[in-house]
């Protein structure tokens, strides 16, 4: 019963979504008021139905209702209940209906905290958001019923791939989800702005707090999915450049020049429709990405014969929503306003570099996904860019980037001076070459570490850097430069802290890049080896039994190179019942200066194990080091001016536009 | 500065940028792009020694030897086989019958030497080359079928 209302609300919704999509648009148009102030209350009601949707599903899960086909393939009575929530959105349906809900959100989000949006712009951007709705709505209750029911009902579920049975990704798709649909919003604005033909500092300000939102969430889910591999899967490995991760990868660095270019939109007044453009490009790679990922077309091109409704569905679905908002973009973006050029040597200027260089590098992981693909579909050749193809192109594109991070925001707006945001950068610049000199001395004359920590420290410390520059430390007395320090905008704390953030991940990739230590090797109890800076002695394996899981687990007690302990690690090989697999359990103890890291494998049948044993210098700092870009995100937000007062257009241009509209 | 002269210096960098990529792109692709073989497409054109490649199809009943850490076996698609070593650490699903893909290169005397060992972490799947590859050979069963995907 309970999943029958949930397919009714379902529908309910899709009946909602017609009506916010359609209404508002034309209300707007003709200007026929009741029908555009209807976008606020449908959109809300949408949200409402596909809450009761996803609630029935995820009560479906909870009591194990295995009459419920999706329950059945993916969950199990014994599975442990956090589990069983995470398995809601575990499998393709259900995480379906997660995105469409966190797509209703959003847009009730704007219906309800954008009350100081004009009325037809908040009913265009809602309609707008009706419009996706209702793709994604006909396409679960078309090709991927999350309620359908089977019969007779069976004594127990299929189970939750196991190596999906962690916290960290429990809670990866959602901040991905978070990440991706955020994005829609910015969409929508952007549609709205083009149906409107009218980009201004306001609508900057009002697009910028959704886009990052979006950013920050993207961020974390992208971190969250990057440590679990590194975690589970026991090659210790933490980004493998594979078409999932791209997926999720592209979104993210579009949006990051989104968040950085409509800056330039609110401050100077340019690049208006290239920020259109990044709008549109980071939702149509969200919509990508989920669709890559979701109809297992990165598997194989061939999935798609597999259900081939869905695949036709999800190819008109990307061609007439990517295609149909890029068509207009062709066709109204000329009619915006252009806004002023400005000197290359500035604030804007090095905005246009740091979009340049991630529109760029967009591009090339674009191509390095999609080409064996396109070449598998064209010539049945089968081809795998691996990560040396990303590597030799993405990170030439992102050295300059990061170099010029630093510079950029000590650059004034209209017209900087390089030589004088150079010269307040010298201690930074002496103390990141000291470390580059300490480092290669130190590290046996490996030069390319010594650069790229080098790198990191010209990041991290020019954060700091930054903001004491600002508030004049050093040119006024301290109690005023301390006050104003406090005072500095909450954007201007934000940008520093998310700057220091890449420099932290950049300390991380490049620590653990140079110096991990991996050591494989079959051991019997007693035997010890050195590591990098540790000893393992291995002291056997015991038997052990999880909830749904048997266990074997080693004993491995280490030590550092003086023989004082450092502890005990017990990774595990653990056999699931249900569904029946293996899968093994490394053993990790991290810490700021690096990771431990050890993993069992199968005995070799004379009383000793395989085992692999690393050591991972730095490591850890890749995924603070997103978690405080992501804090740096949260405080921008959080400034005043995308609350306060500002968002207001002129009263007398704003007249002119609705009358043109 | 000219408005012309600003917007010069846009396109410049623009193209700049651009073609620096392009360049990367290329060079990149010519190193890295990794094919795929089956037992099949290896019997009928021996790719050279110093090519890698990726090798795929099911791992041969019986055939897997374990010394120490290194793991001999035969990787078939029930008209052609390889025989393959690795030394390391199998995936959790490496099993006898199933499914793998193997990435590496022959060595001087016809052994085909894996760097890495490739089976997805579930039991239903049968990697989408590997189907194709029996497809080919003419040996994929129907009854098989349920194993695609995952």
């Amino acid at each position: 019963m309970i999943a029958e209302i949930g397919h009714y609300a379902l529908v309910l919704a899709l009946g909602i979504a017609l009506v916010q999509a359609v209404l508002p648009l034309i209300g707007a148009w003709r200007g026929i008021d009741p029908w555009v102030k209807l976008a606020a209350p449908a959109s809300i009601g949408q949200a409402v139905m596909l809450a009761i949707a996803f609630a029935a599903l995820t009560h479906a899960y909870v009591v194990s209702d295995f009459s419920v086909y999706n329950v059945f393939q993916n969950s199990h009575s014994t599975k442990p209940l956090l589990y069983k929530l995470s398995g809601v959105w575990g499998n393709h349906e259900g995480s379906m209906l997660l995105w469409v809900l966190i797509l209703a959100l959003f847009g009730a989000a704007v219906a309800v905290f954008g009350g100081n949006l004009p009325d037809r712009l908040k009913a265009r951007v809602l309609a707008i958001q009706g419009l996706i709705g209702i793709g994604f709505l006909l396409f679960i209750l078309l090709t991927s019923n999350p309620f359908a029911r089977i019969a007779p009902v069976p004594a127990d579920g299929r189970g939750l791939n196991p190596i999906l049975q962690d916290p960290g990704l429990a809670a990866h798709p959602p901040f991905l989800y978070l990440g991706y649909v955020g994005f829609s919003v910015a969409f929508s604005f952007a549609v709205a702005a083009l149906i409107e033909g009218r980009v201004d500092a306001a609508w900057a300000r009002w697009v910028r707090p959704w886009a990052l939102a979006a950013w920050c969430c993207l961020t974390v889910g992208i971190a969250l999915g990057s440590y679990w591999a590194y975690y589970e899967l026991g090659w210790g490995g933490w980004w493998f450049w594979d078409p999932v991760e791209n997926a999720s990868f592209m979104p993210w660095l579009a949006g990051t020049a989104l968040i950085h270019s409509a800056i330039v939109v609110e401050k100077r007044d340019a690049l208006k429709s290239w920020t259109i453009l990044l709008a549109i490009l980071a939702f149509s790679l969200s919509l990508l990405g989920t669709f890559l990922v979701r109809s297992g077309v990165l598997t194989s091109v061939h999935a798609f014969a597999t259900d081939p409704a869905r695949g036709v569905f999800i190819l008109a679905f990307l061609i007439v929503v990517i295609g149909g908002s890029l068509a207009l973009y062709a066709l109204r973006a000329p009619t915006l306003k252009a806004g002023g050029l400005f000197a290359p040597i500035s604030r804007e200027g090095a905005l246009v570099l740091n979009n340049l260089l991630l529109a760029t590098a967009t591009a090339t992981v674009l191509l390095g996904t999609l080409y064996p693909l396109l070449l598998d579909a064209l010539t049945g050749e089968k081809v795998t860019v691996g990560g040396p193809f990303f590597n030799a192109t993405f990170l030439p594109l992102m050295t300059p980037l990061v170099m010029a991070m630093v510079v950029g925001p000590l650059l004034a707006w209209k017209r900087g001076d390089l030589a004088g945001a150079l010269g307040r950068l010298k201690f930074v610049a002496m103390l990141a070459a000291l470390v580059a000199i300490v480092v290669y001395w130190r590290a046996g004359g490996a030069v390319w570490p010594a650069l790229g920590i080098a790198l990191s420290v010209w990041l991290i410390v020019a954060a700091p850097a930054e903001l004491y520059e600002r508030a004049g430390f050093g040119r006024v007395a301290f109690a005023v430069a301390f006050r104003r320090l406090r005072g500095l905008p909450r954007a201007t704390w934000g940008a520093a802290i998310a700057h220091l953030g890449v420099g932290l991940t950049v300390l991380g990739i490049v620590g653990s890049t140079a110096w991990t230590v991996e050591s494989q090797q079959v051991m019997k109890p007693g035997d010890v080896v050195t590591v990098g800076p540790v000893r393992y002695r291995f002291d056997g394996v015991e038997e052990a039994v999880g909830p749904n899981y048997a266990a074997r687990r080693g004993k491995f007690m280490v030590t550092d190179l003086a023989g004082n302990e450092i502890g005990l690690m017990q990774p595990e090989a653990r056999r699931f019942f249900a569904p029946p697999m293996e899968t093994t359990e490394a053993a990790i103890r991290p810490s700021a200066a690096g990771d431990l890291y050890a993993v069992l494998g199968e005995a070799d049948g004379r009383g000793g194990y395989l085992t692999r044993l690393y050591s991972k210098p730095l490591i850890i700092w890749i995924w603070a080091g997103a978690l405080v870009m992501a804090m740096g995100g949260v405080m921008s937000l959080s400034d005043r001016r995308h609350r306060v007062g500002a968002p207001t257009r002129a009263r007398t241009a704003a007249g002119a536009a609705e009358v043109k509209a | 500065m000219t408005r012309k002269r600003r917007r010069l210096y846009l396109v410049v960098a623009l193209v700049a940028v651009l073609g620096i990529a392009t360049a990367l792109v290329l060079t990149a692709f010519q190193d890295s792009l990794v094919y795929f073989y089956s037992p099949s497409d290896i019997a009928a054109k021996h790719p050279g020694v110093d090519r890698r490649f990726r090798l795929g199809g099911l791992v041969k009943p019986g055939s897997v030897e374990k010394d120490g850490g290194t793991t001999a076996f035969v990787v078939t698609d029930l008209k052609n086989e390889v025989p393959v070593r690795f030394t390391g650490l199998l995936p959790d699903l490496f099993r006898e019958g199933q499914g793998v893909v193997t990435q590496g290169r022959f060595d001087a005397r016809g052994q085909f030497i894996a760097q890495d060992v490739l089976a997805k972490h579930d039991e239903k799947y049968m990697p989408p080359e590997v189907a194709d590859a029996l497809k080919k050979s003419g040996e994929w069963r129907p009854e098989a079928a349920g194993k695609t995907g995952g």
